[in-house]
């Protein structure tokens, strides 16, 4: 659990972060978005004391962050940017091991959480450890990156932009695996983008920010429906608003009764899927399908459109 | 195989002054030549390969101290607490290299007296401001990414600056060193006249008693020594900043 408790910085007379107050539950992916110089990236790097807030507190588990030295207190969190930062004139397994080596991990342990790291990340332990990192390419710098930021088990991640720099095929794939792994550890992850899209696909809640101070800090549903300026409707696109509202529900629950002919679409599967699906094959219904292959029903045309209507 | 001539030419250029010094009276028939009639071809007066040894030792030592000096201030004046420093360490670095040599000599004597000494303060005050601008350079342009990566993991500035910044500016640093390094072998020769043991012997010696072979031998050895230096920290860099990625 993080704590902000009316967070300040200023630079001279301007407030970069205007008296932010949030509370970050732990085992959720909390993305901060906004545009440039609206005081995100700062915000983000309080948490860390990577910078140093002028007034205001941050509790982490209950406890200041100031009441350790920053940089052990950094040891805890766990930290990616863009670009990876990557030690060049180290190896693979050498930049995952920064952190535990600072920790003082024994050798065994270090060089277990570097192989556990690398294979979780679809990397070959015994082909990747020893390389360095100008000799992989940008999607794999980027994973080790993360990999990097997760080896000393932090309960927080902090993450700066971490997929900004990936093509778009690389990026939807680092953005999944970034689900899949917080689901394995249950990390606290903060993530800073502009990416309106990545916030959605990644957040169990968004907070907008603009000019130093949060607009808005909801989940993504209620974001959605119930802008709460002017700003935060124009950040999520108001022509994309009905398709951001089906990407966050799943197929299950727009399932009705009925019967359809034609290839089934699964349960899971985002309703936005389901719309693309409909709208390709030229049908009116598709039959929903579970894990186990039963049949759930069908989701039709006119059902997604309903779901997809402003919410009265 | 690109690499394999100019490198056999540089083994060639090392055997041949190797065996020069240890034997110099083999060459004897190639020099004979240069000199008139009865005077000797091979300098005489003492051991050219002690002198080398020495000159090797001053030139050494200097440059030691120099690089000891130059990139602690490099370090320093790159901190958030010396920053400003760094008006006043150039200023020092680069009167450093504006006094000629020849004029710190004369101006040293009389302070420590003949012998090495004068000529050590020469070549360290000489040696000072390529070490110490690399340094900076190096230092200062270290990749922002890097840095914060460096920082947001937690480790202590001095943790960053042995484990991070000085591993990556070590090719910049030692492209410095190789700087001053050829300089000062150079300018060593002239610690001779205040009677510091120095290839500079010889070539004096050649001047004094109008001896070609003499002055030949003397400016060849220090120009080969120059040359297999320069290459060796060259290569040295190469392979640095393959290993810190910056190729």
């Amino acid at each position: 659990m993080i704590e902000i408790d009316s967070i300040t910085k200023r630079y001279g007379e301007t407030a970069v972060v205007d008296s932010v107050s949030m509370t970050i539950a732990p085992h959720t992916i909390t993305v901060i978005v906004g545009t440039s110089g609206s005081g995100k990236t700062t915000l983000m790097r309080m948490i860390n004391r990577l910078v140093e807030p002028t007034s205001g507190t941050i509790l982490i588990d209950g406890a200041d962050n100031r009441s350790i030295p920053g940089y052990e207190l950094r040891r805890r969190i766990g930290y990616a940017i863009q670009g990876h930062g990557l030690f060049p004139h180290r190896t693979v397994a050498e930049n995952i091991a920064t952190v535990p080596t600072l920790l003082g991990w024994e050798k065994s342990r270090i060089a277990a959480k570097v192989k556990e790291l690398l294979s979780l990340f679809q990397l070959d332990p015994a082909a990747f450890g020893p390389r360095y990192p100008h000799e992989l390419s940008g999607g794999q710098q980027q994973r080790v990156g993360v990999a990097r930021a997760l080896a000393a088990e932090p309960n927080i991640l902090l993450m700066d932009e971490p997929f900004g720099a990936l093509d778009p095929v690389i990026r939807a794939k680092a953005q999944d695996d970034l689900l899949a792994i917080q689901k394995h550890f249950g990390t606290t992850i903060v993530l800073v983008t502009h990416d309106m899209e990545e916030a959605f696909h990644l957040a169990d809640r968004i907070a907008v920010m603009d000019k130093g101070r949060i607009v808005q800090y909801a989940a993504p549903e209620e974001m959605l429906v119930n802008p709460a300026t002017d700003f935060v409707e124009t950040l999520i696109g108001a022509g994309e608003r009905p398709f951001r509202l089906l990407s966050i529900g799943a197929v299950a629950e727009a399932a009705e009764a009925g019967e359809a002919e034609g290839e089934p679409i699964a349960a899971t599967s985002s309703q936005r899927d389901a719309l693309s699906a409909l709208l390709w094959s030229g049908r009116e219904a598709l039959p929903v399908v579970g894990a186990d292959g039963a049949r759930l029903g069908r989701v039709t045309l006119a059902g997604l459109a309903r779901r997809a209507a402003r919410p009265q | 195989m690109k690499r394999l001539l100019p490198n056999l030419l540089r083994l060639a250029a090392l055997l041949v002054l190797i065996a020069f010094l240890v034997q110099p009276a083999l060459f004897e028939p190639l020099l004979k030549p240069l000199v008139q009639a009865n005077a000797p071809a091979v300098y005489n007066q003492g051991s050219l390969l002690s002198l080398t040894l020495s000159h090797l030792a001053t030139v050494f030592a200097a440059t030691l101290a120099a690089t000891i000096v130059a990139v602690g201030l490099a370090i320093l004046v790159t901190r958030p607490i010396g920053a400003e420093f760094l008006p006043l360490s150039r200023s020092l670095v680069n009167i450093g290299q504006t006094f000629p040599p020849v004029a710190v000599l004369a101006l040293a004597v009389p302070a420590v007296g003949f012998g090495e000494k004068p000529t050590l303060i020469a070549l360290f005050l000489y040696g000072l401001l390529p070490i110490f601008e690399n340094a900076m350079t190096g230092l200062s342009t270290l990749p922002p990414a890097i840095t914060e990566a460096a920082r947001g993991t937690g480790m202590t500035a001095w943790q960053r600056l042995t484990r991070v910044e000085l591993p990556l500016a070590l090719p910049v640093i030692l492209a410095g060193i190789r700087l001053s390094v050829v300089i000062s072998l150079a300018t060593a020769t002239i610690g001779s006249t205040v009677a510091a043991k120095t290839l500079g012997e010889v070539i004096i010696a050649g001047l004094q008693s109008n001896n070609l072979a003499f002055v030949l031998q003397g400016g060849l050895v220090v120009a080969v020594l120059a040359v297999l230096i320069y290459d060796t920290f060259s290569a040295l860099e190469r392979v640095l900043s393959r290993r810190a990625g910056r190729i």
